[in-house]
């Protein structure tokens, strides 16, 4: 009867520790993937950052002049497609949220993220095949009014596939994930705060703007970063919808358009060769930090959220 | 506490009653618009709308626009109940009326894309859904005929490949972050997950090219490369969804195996999993719909081939997504040959992704662990 109040230690059987063995393995398996795919890109990329005009043929000048004009079309396209997807996303979840019937809230969530389901290429096809022709006289119509403003000058594109477009196609297919999440941060908004609101004599309006998206606040931030990481890594839609010439340009209707780093790669990808190669997966790289980025603060958006919601 | 918790319940109904608009001529309530005027001034100016477009083509001015039509009636309905509710019940009620009807209108926005994909590819696609398509591939094929079957059997194996590579992988990191992880090391694997999650999928396709290049040199095609980038996509999805499975399971089931003196890795597997199982099923399926569709890692690793690749670890391996594009973008002569195969393939490769999506929800509500309540 002397000193055992130390626990005993339990003993481990052999089954218990080959399955937290291999638990473990697992979940380190994932900090090796993501160490390798960073240190595989930057070793592969090493060699274009010194790359000139004779070692690589992509290369007009050196690597910097070369992805510079791409950099400036994958903002621009993404930053677009955000414009255009973030007031209907926030639109879309107020209406499941608050304005559709309660019994038809969770269908109308299941339509919305069907459009999520469509494989990217699809909506590349959809694009050219419907989108393009569709938008090409309101583009005549906008270049014809509205000319004036830089965005929508210059003369039109004969097929419609202008950086306007892929954009739209950007915004359709980054809609489903902003909506999801808007969706999930209205249906949170303290039930107590809008039934105080509405018996003040608040209309429906006036109670999701006093209590709904002050609470949402945080939540349309990070939707609107995770649909701008979308927008920014998506490649087929773009590849295939956007005719690209590679230059910075603002104008938003011609036939003259910046391109995308992840479109860039997967068309010239398959063709390349001997530094070419190198080049293209620097890009990937610069890519990779930038979605890196805009994702990290999202979620750096989000975890300062939960922490202070718990009052609710 | 009984007595304490049916006021507020009451108090809950009186308050959803007093959302419902008064009947118009109460007192209290000032004036309102009837219940029935929104929908007759909506088919009003829908009505006008089309009568409008309808003279402008009957003039000759261009074709008649439907979409024309039908977005002029949406702004016409608008401004119309906006200007008749301010005029009748105020600005704040009009503001009101206003806001559900952009609300609504986003709503319905957002459906046009949808049909308007599933419009197109269902009646672009069955043109050559027929028998061809599916038991030849597009060995010497220059023009008409030819199909799919080797991008099919190409996107079978390559995705059964990423499956195999992904599923043991995500769901013992899941286990270990719901069972094991504490400390640093699980922190630093979820965030790790989330940043896993938003990789591009190009940038996984540059990856997976990148590691086997090292060691096979450059210039390699293989569809187990595929699969290895379709794994890094597929693995933080796989971990994500099963690791919300296990965290359902309650503790109360684990407690009372560890109290008859099973040991842990028995109770994860014979109590844990089995829970959840339904579950882990529907993320996984999920997570095979999501990179069953992706184009770009696959053009860049397994390439492209008009011929039958049965062997994962040699030569091109063709894809349905990849052999969709390849035909769309290398067009040869017919051009409609190779456009009329990119659509029904378009066709084939949404059906499947749907399939999966509705079996993974139906199993999630089919096998559901009965809650007892």
């Amino acid at each position: 009867m002397t000193v055992t109040t130390a626990p005993a230690k339990p003993v481990l059987s052999l089954g218990d520790r080959v399955f937290s063995r291999s638990a473990v393995f697992a979940g380190s398996m994932i900090l090796v993937t993501l160490a390798a795919v960073a240190i595989f890109l930057i070793a592969r990329s090493l060699p274009a950052f010194v790359a000139t005009d004779e070692s690589a043929s992509l290369l007009t000048s050196n690597f910097w002049s070369y992805v510079g004009p791409l950099v400036f079309g994958t903002v621009w396209a993404a930053a677009l497609a955000l414009v255009i997807a973030l007031p209907l996303a926030i639109g879309i979840a107020l209406f499941i949220s608050h304005y559709a019937p309660r019994r038809l809230s969770q269908v109308l969530g299941y339509v919305v993220d069907l459009l999520a389901a469509v494989p990217s290429v699809v909506f590349g096809l959809w694009g050219i095949g419907v989108l393009a022709p569709a938008a090409r006289p309101i583009f005549e119509w906008l270049n014809t009014y509205l000319g004036w403003i830089p965005l929508f000058s210059g003369t039109v594109s004969g097929t419609g596939r202008t950086i306007l477009t892929a954009a739209l196609v950007l915004a359709v297919m980054i809609l489903p994930i902003m909506t999801a999440i808007c969706r999930e941060i209205f249906l949170q908004a303290p039930v107590l705060h809008e039934e105080a609101a509405l018996a003040l004599g608040a209309t429906r309006w006036e109670m999701i703007r006093l209590a709904v998206l002050p609470f949402g606040r945080p939540g349309i931030v990070s939707a609107a970063m995770l649909g701008l990481g979308r927008a920014l890594g998506e490649t087929m839609a773009v590849a295939m919808v956007l005719s690209a010439t590679g230059l910075v340009s603002f104008r938003l209707l011609t036939s003259e358009n910046p391109s995308t780093i992840a479109a860039n790669i997967a068309l010239s990808f398959p063709e390349a060769y001997g530094e070419n190669i190198n080049v293209l997966i620097a890009t990937g790289l610069i890519l990779f930090v930038v979605t890196f980025l805009v994702n990290a603060l999202a979620r750096w958006i989000v975890s300062r959220r939960s922490e202070f919601s718990a009052a609710n | 506490m009984l007595q304490t918790s049916t006021p507020t319940a009451e108090g809950n109904t009186s308050v959803s009653i007093t959302v419902r608009p008064v009947r118009a001529g109460s007192s209290l309530a000032g004036n309102r618009l009837s219940r029935a005027t929104p929908w007759i001034v909506l088919g009003a100016s829908i009505v006008a709308s089309f009568a409008l477009f309808g003279l402008l083509a009957a003039a000759g001015d261009g074709d008649f626009s439907l979409v024309g039509a039908i977005l002029v009636g949406a702004i016409a309905y608008v401004v119309v109940i906006t200007i008749m509710s301010a005029a009748v019940e105020g600005s704040r009620q009009a503001m009101d009326r206003f806001i559900t009807a952009v609300v609504t209108g986003a709503f319905l926005l957002a459906m046009v894309p949808l049909f308007s994909v599933a419009i197109t590819v269902v009646s672009n696609g069955v043109a050559r859904l027929d028998g061809e398509f599916f038991n030849s591939s597009m060995r010497n094929i220059t023009g008409e005929g030819g199909g799919a079957l080797h991008a099919m059997v190409g996107t079978l194996l390559i995705t059964l490949a990423a499956t195999i590579i992904s599923v043991p992988l995500g769901l013992l990191t899941s286990i270990y972050l719901v069972e094991y992880g504490r400390g640093r090391l699980a922190k630093t694997i979820t965030f790790l997950v989330d940043v896993m999650t938003g990789i591009p999928s190009i940038v996984a396709g540059l990856f997976a090219y990148a590691l086997f290049a090292l060691f096979l040199g450059p210039g390699v095609r293989m569809g187990i490369v595929g699969a290895v980038a379709l794994s890094v996509l597929m693995i933080p999805v796989v971990v994500r969804s099963s690791e919300e499975m296990l965290r359902l399971v309650p503790n109360e089931l684990r407690e009372a195996s560890y109290a008859l003196g099973v040991p842990k890795w028995r109770t994860i597997v014979k109590v844990v999993l089995p829970t959840s199982i339904a579950g882990i099923t529907t993320g996984i399926m999920l997570s095979i719909a999501r990179v069953i569709g992706e184009t770009a890692p696959l053009l860049i690793t397994a390439g492209f081939t008009a011929s039958m690749n049965y062997n994962l670890f040699s030569d091109r391996m063709q894809s349905l997504p990849v052999y969709v594009y390849t035909q769309f973008m290398n067009q040869g002569n017919p051009a409609e040959a190779f456009i009329e195969r990119a659509w029904a393939a378009a066709l084939v490769l949404i059906l499947i992704v749907m399939a999966l999506n509705l079996l993974g929800r139906l199993i999630a509500r089919w096998f559901a662990p009965r809650t007892g309540r």
